[in-house]
This record gives C-alpha cells, sequence and structure tokens, in this order.
C-alpha cells in the first residue's frame, strides 16, 4: 500500500491513555545508552581540576609534573585554552553564565571553579593526574554568607519585573483584622539528578559534535555556537536519553572544555562530572530569606499582601529565584506588593530548579496563609476559595481558565478535609503526635516556539522529528501519542525521534513548556501532512515530509494569565521528643490541561510532590563559611527522600479542558513540587502546634522548638 | 583515583602475609566503605589484599553460650541469623537499621568495625581535618557539627563513629579477634576503639597488619530482652544522629540487669556505663530512668549546633528503657 489513510479508519484516541514507555524496555535492559557510556574510537578522557579556593587567582600550575604521569595527553589551563566569547544572548534571553567560559582568566570566583582539563588516555589516569595538579592561588577574603539583612542586595529583574506594587501597604495593614508578619527560609537545593552531566566532543568532517546529556539540543548548539564563533549549523548535538535534568542541563564547564580538549587534540574528549563536582558546577537553587506581610479582614479577605524574597549569586553572573512571584498570580488584595533582591557572593551561579520561584514563593506564601486562617479562625481551604482573583493580581489580564477552586474541593472531599479538627496538637497515636495541612499551586503554562517534521512513509508508518529532550519524564511517549492522535493512526505505526539539534529548532524541556510547545509544532506538522495525504497521491520511497514551525502561532495568542493549579494535602506525624517528622499520607489534585498519558502524568506530579517532602524535611546543601565550600556534597551527605519517607501517596487531575487553546495541553513538570512543602510543613504544625518557618523541618530544629514551647507552656507537649 | 595491586587471600595465614607490615595495603571486604573513599582520595592504598573468601563466614554457638561470629558474616546474614535475632535482637535490630538490602547483602562484620567516619571535613580532602592529616586541624569544631560528638571528643576531633552494629555488639560486651604474623590476639570492643586525645587518627587498638577474623558474644541472657532505636534526618537510609542500644531485666519490680550503648554521640560506640551504675538494683521506674540518663550525659559537652543531641539522647534513653521494661511487665 503506498497511500496511507489517514483519520479515515477508526478515530483514536491515544491522548488520555496509559502507554508505557516506548524506550522502556531499552532502559531496564541497559541497551539505551547515555552520554557517558557511548563508545567511541580513539576517544580520550577530561578530567576538570577546580579551585579548592573561594577568591582569588591563580598564582602558578604546575603542569609539568601531570604532563609526565601516565596516559596523560594534555593539560588546558587559562593560558593555553581557545577563546572563547560570552557577549551573546542566548536561547532563553539571557547571557551565558561565564562559570562555563572555562580556562579564560586567572581569576577565580568561588569554590569549585575549573582551573584546568587533564586529559588522558583513560578516564582513570585523567582523574588521578588532575587531582595530583598542584595550583598554587593568591588567595583573597571571600563572603559566602548568606543572610536576610545582607546589605549589598538589590532589585534584580528576571522573566518578570523585580518588583511590583500597587495600593498603601501601611493603610491597608492598619486597617486589617487580621495581620501576620513572618520570615521564612529556605536553604540551597541542588537537583542532584541521578545521571551526572557527560559530554562528548569531536569534530567529525568538518562539523562539531556533541553526544551530550542536557534538556535541549537547539539550547546548546546555540551556546555552543556562539562561544566558540561557529556556524550554528556546522555544530550538532544529540542527547537522545537523558537520566534527569530538572533545570541543571544546559551548557556548562563540562561540555565547553570537551569542545575545547577536542579541538586542541583533534580527536573525540569525553568530559564527564562527579556527583561531587556537580555541587559547584551544575547550578542549584539559591537559599531564600523571604517576608510575608499579610492583612485581612475579619472574614479572611485580603486587604494587604506583600511578599519580598531575598536569593544569592555569583560574583560573576545575576541569577535570582523569584520566589515573590507567586503571589502575582495567587492571591489579589487592595495593596499587593512583591519584591524579589538579590546578593553577589563568592559562590557558583545558582540556576533554574524545578519550579524556579514558585517552590520556595509557594512554601513562605501558603504557610503565612496558614498561619492567617489561624488568626482568623477560618478553615484553610475556605480561606483561599474566598481569596479567588477574578483576574490577574498584577498583570490585570483575565484568567485563561482558572481551576483552582476545583482542585481544591476535590482534594478536601478526596482527603476527607471535611471531618478535620482545626487545634493543633491534639491528635496522637502512641509517640506519633498527628496532623494535616494543604496548600494551593500554581505553575505557568507557557509555550515557545517550536518546529517540527512529520513524514508519511510508503509502508503506512510515520517519522515525527523534533529537537525535544526526555530527561525521563516520558516526553517521547507523550509526544508519540500525541503524533499518532494528530496522523489519526495508532501509536504503533509512529515513530518520534528527538534529542538531535540537525532535526531544527525546538523549545528545551523547561518552565513545564516541553511538551505544550513541542506538541503544538507536532500537531501542526501532522495536520498539514494529512492535507498533503488527503490528496491521495502516491508515497515516494523517500517519503512525504512537511515541517511546521509555531513562531506566528504563539505570537498571534491572545494575552491571558496561563497556568496550571494544583491542591495538596498532607498528614504528617511527629515525634517531639526524637524531632522525627514523617510524612503518612500526601494526595495531589491537579488541572493541567490536557492529560496525555495518565501513566507517566501520574509520575511526574507523584515526583514533584516527593521532592516537596524532600524539601520540606531533608535538603539542604551546607555551606562551609571557612572555606567557602560544601560540607558533604555527596548523596550520603544531601539527604532527598528515600522510598520509606514517602507514604501512601497519590496525584489525580481533575478536567481542565480549555476549548479556546490551541493545544489544550500544559506542562506537569513542575506544578507537582509547589505547595507541597508548605502542606507539609503546615500539617507540622497542625501535629505539634509549632510553626516550622526554617526549612528543611530538622529533627534538631523540632526538638529545639518543642523544648522551647515544653518551657513556656506551649501546646507542643498536648 | 590511584593504581592499585589487587590479590586475594584464600586462608587466614596467607591474607596475614600477603598484607605484611606493609602500610600501603588494606584488606578489602565488602568494600562498601573503602571503595568509596578510594574514589575520593581519601584512601590510596597501593594494594588490596580480598579476604571475602577466607572461611570466616560462619555464625556458631560457642560452649559457653556465646556466639561466635566470623569477620567475612555478611551483615544481611548476621541479622537474618535465627540465634542472633533470639538471643541479642537488638544486634539484628541495629544491623537492619543501616545502610539498604544491597550494602548489607555485601558489607562484612570486620569491615562494619573499622569504617570510618561520615563527617564532611573527613571525607573531602581539600579540607582540613585531624583524622585524616594530622596536625591540619579539625574545622568542624567551629564549621558544621550538628551531626557531630557531644561526649568523649577533644578539640582535635568530634567526629563519631558511623556503625549501629557496633552499638548493639559495645552494649553485649563483644570481643574482637584478630591474627597477626606473630599469633591471634584479642581486645574487648569497650578497649578497641581508641579515646580521641590528640591522636584522632589512631582509631583502634588493632595491631599494626592484623586482620580482624571475628567477633565473639559472651553469654548474656538480659541481652533476649533488648531493642535497638536509631533516629536518623530521613525514615531509611541515613547515618544515625543518635541511636540506643539497650537490654533490660527487672524483676520484682527492680533493675536486676541492665545493658545500655548509645550510638552518633562519640568517636566511638558508647557504654552508657554511668547510666547503667545508677540503675544497678534501681527500681523499674520513670524515674530511674530519667537519672540515669542524666548521670550519662552529665559529662555531654555539647558544641554550638550539637545540643539536641543531649535532649535526644536523654529521651532516647528514657523511652527505650520504658518500653523494655513494658514488654517485662507483660
Amino acid at each position: 500500500m503506498t497511500t496511507v489513510a489517514t483519520g479515515t479508519a477508526a478515530p483514536t484516541s491515544a491522548v488520555g491513555t496509559a502507554h508505557t514507555r516506548v524506550e522502556g524496555r531499552d532502559k531496564v535492559t541497559g541497551a539505551a545508552r547515555y552520554a557517558g557510556e557511548i563508545p567511541f574510537e580513539n576517544l580520550a578522557h577530561g578530567w576538570l581540576a577546580l579551585s579548592t579556593v573561594a577568591r582569588g587567582r591563580i598564582r602558578a600550575l604546575e603542569t609539568d609534573t601531570v604532563l609526565g604521569m601516565p596516559g596523560v595527553l594534555a593539560v588546558l589551563d587559562h593560558r593555553n585554552a581557545p577563546r572563547v566569547t560570552t557577549d551573546y544572548t542566548g536561547l532563553l534571553g539571557t547571557p551565558p553564565d561565564p562559570t562555563c567560559a572555562v580556562f579564560q582568566h586567572d581569576r577565580v570566583p568561588h569554590l569549585g571553579w575549573p582551573v584546568a582539563l587533564v586529559v588522558a588516555e583513560t578516564s582513570e589516569q585523567a582523574r588521578e593526574a588532575a587531582e595530583a595538579l598542584v595550583v598554587h592561588y593568591d588567595q583573597e577574603p571571600h563572603d559566602v554568607g548568606f543572610k536576610g539583612d545582607h546589605p549589598d542586595a538589590y532589585p534584580l529583574d528576571s522573566h518578570g519585573p523585580a518588583v511590583t506594587g500597587k495600593g498603601d501597604l501601611d493603610a491597608e495593614l492598619a486597617a486589617s483584622a487580621h495581620v501576620v508578619d513572618r520570615e521564612f527560609t529556605t536553604p540551597e537545593e541542588h537537583h542532584s539528578m541521578m545521571e551526572p552531566h557527560a559530554a562528548t566532543a569531536r569534530w567529525e568532517d568538518g562539523r562539531l559534535e556533541v553526544i551530550d546529556s542536557n534538556q535541549g539540543a537547539t539550547w546548546v548548539v546555540g551556546e555552543l555556537a556562539n562561544l566558540f564563533s561557529l556556524d550554528p549549523a556546522s555544530v550538532r548535538v544529540r542527547s537522545e536519553h537523558v537520566g534527569g535534568g530538572f533545570g541543571s542541563k544546559g551548557v556548562r564547564a563540562h561540555q565547553v572544555a570537551a569542545v575545547m580538549a577536542a579541538t586542541t587534540l583533534q580527536r573525540p574528549v569525553r568530559v564527564v562530572l562527579t556527583r561531587r563536582q556537580m555541587f559547584s558546577l551544575a547550578g542549584y537553587r539559591s537559599p531564600t530569606t523571604q517576608r510575608v506581610r499579610l492583612g485581612a479582614d475579619a472574614d479572611g479577605r485580603l486587604r494587604a499582601l506583600e511578599h519580598r524574597s531575598l536569593s544569592m549569586t555569583s560574583t560573576v553572573h545575576e541569577f535570582i529565584e523569584s520566589s515573590a512571584g507567586v503571589a502575582r498570580v495567587m492571591y489579589d488584595a487592595d495593596a499587593h506588593h512583591t519584591a524579589n533582591r538579590v546578593v553577589r557572593l563568592d559562590v557558583p551561579t545558582p540556576t533554574w530548579m524545578r519550579a524556579p520561584g514558585e517552590a520556595p514563593g509557594s512554601f513562605a506564601l501558603e504557610a503565612a496563609l496558614d498561619e492567617l486562617a489561624e488568626e482568623c479562625g477560618i478553615d484553610p481551604v475556605e480561606l483561599r476559595l474566598r481569596n479567588e482573583p477574578a483576574k490577574g493580581p498584577v498583570s490585570g489580564l483575565p484568567f485563561a481558565g482558572r481551576n483552582l477552586p476545583a482542585c481544591l474541593r476535590e482534594g478536601a472531599r478526596r482527603f476527607g478535609w471535611a471531618d478535620r479538627d482545626p487545634r493543633p496538637g491534639v491528635r496522637r497515636d502512641g509517640r506519633w503526635l498527628l496532623g494535616t495541612g494543604m496548600a494551593a499551586a500554581s505553575f505557568g503554562a507557557g509555550a515557545a516556539p517550536s518546529t517540527a517534521t512529520a513524514t508519511a512513509h510508503p509502508d503506512g508508518t510515520f517519522t515525527v522529528r523534533i529537537a525535544a529532550a526526555d530527561i525521563g519524564t516520558g516526553a517521547r511517549t507523550a509526544l508519540t501519542l500525541v503524533a499518532a492522535d494528530a496522523l489519526g493512526v495508532r501509536p504503533e505505526r509512529v515513530q518520534v525521534r528527538i534529542g538531535d539539534s540537525d532535526f531544527g529548532p525546538a523549545m528545551i524541556a523547561g518552565g513545564s513548556m516541553g511538551t505544550r510547545s513541542w506538541s503544538w509544532a507536532i500537531t501542526a506538522a501532522a495536520g498539514e501532512l494529512r492535507e498533503r495525504l488527503a490528496l491521495g497521491s502516491d508515497i515516494p520511497p523517500e517519503g512525504i515530509t512537511v515541517r511546521s514551525d509555531t513562531t506566528a502561532a504563539i505570537g498571534a495568542l491572545a494575552p491571558a494569565e496561563r497556568h496550571s493549579y494544583g491542591a495538596q494535602f498532607a498528614e504528617v506525624a511527629v515525634d517531639v521528643t526524637t524531632g522525627e517528622v514523617r510524612v503518612r499520607r500526601m494526595l495531589g489534585i491537579f488541572a493541567a490541561g490536557r492529560i496525555v498519558n495518565p501513566l507517566t502524568a501520574r509520575g511526574q506530579f507523584l515526583g514533584g510532590m516527593i521532592w516537596g517532602i524532600s524539601m520540606a524535611l531533608h535538603e539542604e546543601a551546607v555551606r562551609d563559611r571557612a572555606t567557602g565550600g560544601h560540607v558533604g556534597a555527596d548523596l550520603a551527605g544531601y539527604h532527598v527522600a528515600t522510598h520509606a519517607d514517602v507514604p501512601h501517596i497519590e496525584a489525580d487531575w481533575i478536567d481542565d479542558t480549555d476549548p479556546g487553546d490551541p493545544v489544550g495541553i500544559k506542562g506537569i513538570g513542575e506544578i507537582g513540587i509547589v505547595g507541597a512543602a508548605a502542606a507539609v510543613a503546615n500539617a507540622v504544625w497542625h501535629a505539634t502546634g509549632v510553626r516550622h518557618r526554617d526549612l528543611p523541618i530538622r529533627p534538631d530544629r523540632v526538638l529545639a522548638a518543642s523544648q522551647d514551647a515544653t518551657s513556656s507552656g506551649g501546646a507542643a507537649d498536648a | 583515583m590511584r593504581e592499585f595491586g589487587y590479590q586475594r587471600a584464600s586462608d587466614v595465614a596467607g591474607a596475614v602475609a600477603l598484607l605484611g607490615a606493609d602500610p600501603d595495603t588494606r584488606f578489602l571486604g565488602g568494600g562498601t566503605n573503602l571503595v568509596d573513599l578510594m574514589k575520593t582520595g581519601v584512601e590510596r592504598p597501593a594494594r588490596l589484599v580480598d579476604i571475602r573468601e577466607l572461611p570466616l563466614g560462619e555464625i556458631e554457638s560457642t560452649a559457653d553460650g556465646g556466639l561466635r561470629i566470623g569477620a567475612t558474616v555478611t551483615n544481611g546474614d548476621l541479622a537474618a541469623h535465627p540465634e542472633v535475632r533470639r538471643r541479642y535482637p537488638a544486634l539484628a535490630q541495629a544491623v537492619l537499621a543501616g545502610a539498604s538490602g544491597q550494602l548489607r547483602n555485601m558489607a562484612t562484620v570486620g569491615g562494619n568495625l573499622l569504617q570510618r567516619t561520615r563527617c564532611g571535613y573527613f571525607t573531602d580532602v581539600t579540607k582540613p581535618c585531624n583524622k585524616r592529616l594530622p596536625g591540619s586541624g579539625c574545622p568542624a569544631v567551629t564549621g558544621d557539627h550538628h551531626n557531630h560528638a557531644i561526649l568523649g571528643a577533644s578539640e582535635n576531633c568530634v567526629a563519631v563513629h558511623p556503625s549501629d552494629m557496633a552499638v548493639a555488639l559495645t552494649a553485649f560486651d563483644a570481643v574482637v579477634h584478630y591474627e597477626t604474623a606473630d599469633g591471634p590476639g584479642e581486645s574487648p570492643l569497650g578497649e578497641f576503639y581508641l579515646p580521641v586525645g590528640d591522636t584522632p587518627h589512631r582509631e583502634t587498638a588493632l595491631p599494626p597488619g592484623a586482620l580482624i577474623t571475628g567477633v565473639t558474644l559472651p553469654p548474656a541472657p538480659v541481652a533476649a530482652h533488648s531493642r535497638y532505636r536509631k533516629v536518623r534526618e530521613r525514615a531509611s537510609y541515613a547515618f544515625a544522629i543518635g541511636s540506643v542500644a539497650a537490654a533490660l531485666d527487672v524483676r520484682d519490680g527492680v533493675v536486676h540487669d541492665v545493658r545500655l550503648a548509645l550510638g552518633a554521640v562519640a568517636s566511638r560506640p558508647w557504654r552508657a556505663g554511668a547510666a547503667e551504675r545508677v540503675l544497678a538494683g534501681a527500681p523499674a521506674t520513670t524515674d530511674s530512668w530519667t537519672a540515669a540518663a542524666d548521670a550519662e550525659l552529665a559529662a555531654a559537652r555539647p558544641l554550638p549546633h550539637n545540643g539536641y543531641k543531649v535532649t535526644l539522647m536523654r529521651n532516647l534513653m528514657v523511652a527505650e528503657l520504658t518500653r523494655l521494661a513494658e514488654e517485662a511487665a507483660r
């Protein structure tokens, strides 16, 4: 058969039906190869040597000794490395973090800064030589002390303005029946995805090829082309399988160093980061200090809302954790003020990490709302329902569907919230005090221009190509289902190929925008292909291919507040005699557009919620003030939730269709973590009667708080 | 990492001979700690002598009613052994409270006793550490020490011993047996770990070149009524921030026999001798438990950020003694 019928057979509805991962078998059998394990002939291995001081200059590198070590081929440092340029604006609208422009000068702006790349025949030889490399520094005093009242803090615009404001805050607070004024802190947190960063660079027929683990081939090609002043068409980046990204896998030191070494040595060079190196080279979430002031009428309606957040960045690049942005979507008030500020310290540059801004911001805001509910004597769910805004509190734009109330009501119903006794510290199960808490959530549902091709083959199958990235989310499978529906065929007849910059420009897997953006491009290409095929012409051996580009369609979208929403509920048990906090059950109800693949979507939501448990109770990178580096920078020292920490946990979603939306699909990668930590923290208060405003809620903090409460006659020992 | 030689020993004498007097050689058991330390450069042996195949993998009853546990018995097999579970339940519980199933299937009893502290300064070769590099200083005293020692530490080192198993063994008066080129030797576990003082790099009384061959547990009827309780910062797969191995025999409302050892409070498993002395012959009441805990913790010298451990350990000791007394009363 050479003429393919699309859509005339029984209509398919792959989208919305559970589908195991199309590459699942390859992954569980080890057939799927990741960037650090794909073999190459004549491969050399580079190992990064990192600074051991937090600030200063490199005075000397004893490279001669290292060059004489077994297998060592070269040492690249600021004296001999190829030059790169950082004077450009990348795909995401920002200049590059100079941290990735390695070996360009002798300055050291933070501990763990790359000072050299040692290249050797084997990875072990390179590591041994890199660790033997003696570097002399002119050390300078450093400042890594992040604190809320740092005098050098300043407001910084990000994708939104640093500061927004309307109304007279002092007047509204003064006129409020109930006021909450609290400070919250969140610690430095790290992505710590399962697969460490890895890249292999080689020159092949005049083109630079990089086999990489990243969140967007288009993104990385653009950065490398700019850095090395190459024509983007002469750079190819492939990233077939990616073991997690969470915002950390863009361009980093290892890819740039690998390209430099491959160029210098004219042979393939691989650079892999260790877990410990990732703590200083892969970005992280800045700690935050946040102040929230809320003022409400007797009936709980907000009159005043102020959210101020401080985060830190490096001395070489501006990145801000925009935690105060949450209230710009969630709640309105007569006086509504938000401000994001940053302070530059001698630390690595932080970056996007799952729900940047929203994750720490929702902790502070939703915990403060819980305190306001207590103040007002209003149920926390009801308080949120009473403060549903009619339009964007700051933008004034209409909401393109705002199904938060439905999430709250469905979550409350399924969690059994109506039976909740609001009094704290009165439920006990043996040594455990029990409590429940909730929080609301939102995350932006944006889209960015992407291109895709769809090809009809003579045998009745189809190939869709798009430079998407499946960073473990199940994107490849989701896109297969989207493509199948758009082509009107069963998913088995569609092969979706991703992770190759040669497929044309596409959005990254980030900002919860990947699946929405890619689906848009695939649907457009498939639609056009169906029109072509409907003309009934024969399909030539090379197939019929059409290409889509969503730039114009996205530009034509009417301005609106577009978001996904969620309601998080948690039950915790606290032993105040040991400080142990255990989550017993958790429920998240989400409104996140049309759910493409219920199986992997559930994994996305649960993964976010579990990360929220981690954020509430475990995660914290400890920075040593004396050296300026981390203590315990590995997964033994940096705790994330284990299976035993994850209890009965459920995620589900409500109908969230928007007929006016051209895709109907929203991203689901980030909404799951938003509000999760606040729900846990609010439950800890309900269990013990003690508010924990500093994350993580560690045993020592619970013990100290319960002692304070006991000695002052508080409710902690109820 | 440094390239290293690898040899496999098939009998104890051969293993001891292979190691010889070479300070650059290490015995390799399960490798669950040593290999990690080699990757990070904390340990840089030139040679490893693999002792996994030595005939030291048995758990046997001794003539006097105790147990002899071979050095290469895995943690998993130790915890699963019926006689361990029946006679020394706290030991099985302690082992199961540590690591993960996979690690317990690799880790050996001998290796567990010799595992190194997880202090974040010790495990990072770019930082000073008196234990790793004598004389370089102890940054934990003024830096991050929220999980460091409150008992028996010195200004030279405030690291804690990470083992759960060794805490239970200490409570039950275990004896470590070893072999040297000059013949066998033994050391009660209570004396096996050396005081910190100004030599934190000297951790055990094991003679140079010695190979641990096993551990004996003397008979202890009280141990049949024992518990191990571990508190950590997550529900599993984390080192203790405080733990207690407790055994209690109450007769006619009076403490007839008691064993108490504490974990994650000192450079070694901490036998709570002061508490045991208070409890000897004391009435089985909450007041006794509290008095005993206070007596033990009177020597505590917490640092600025680990004072919570004093509260934690007091609460843990009282809770576990209370629980054991309740079980005895049933």
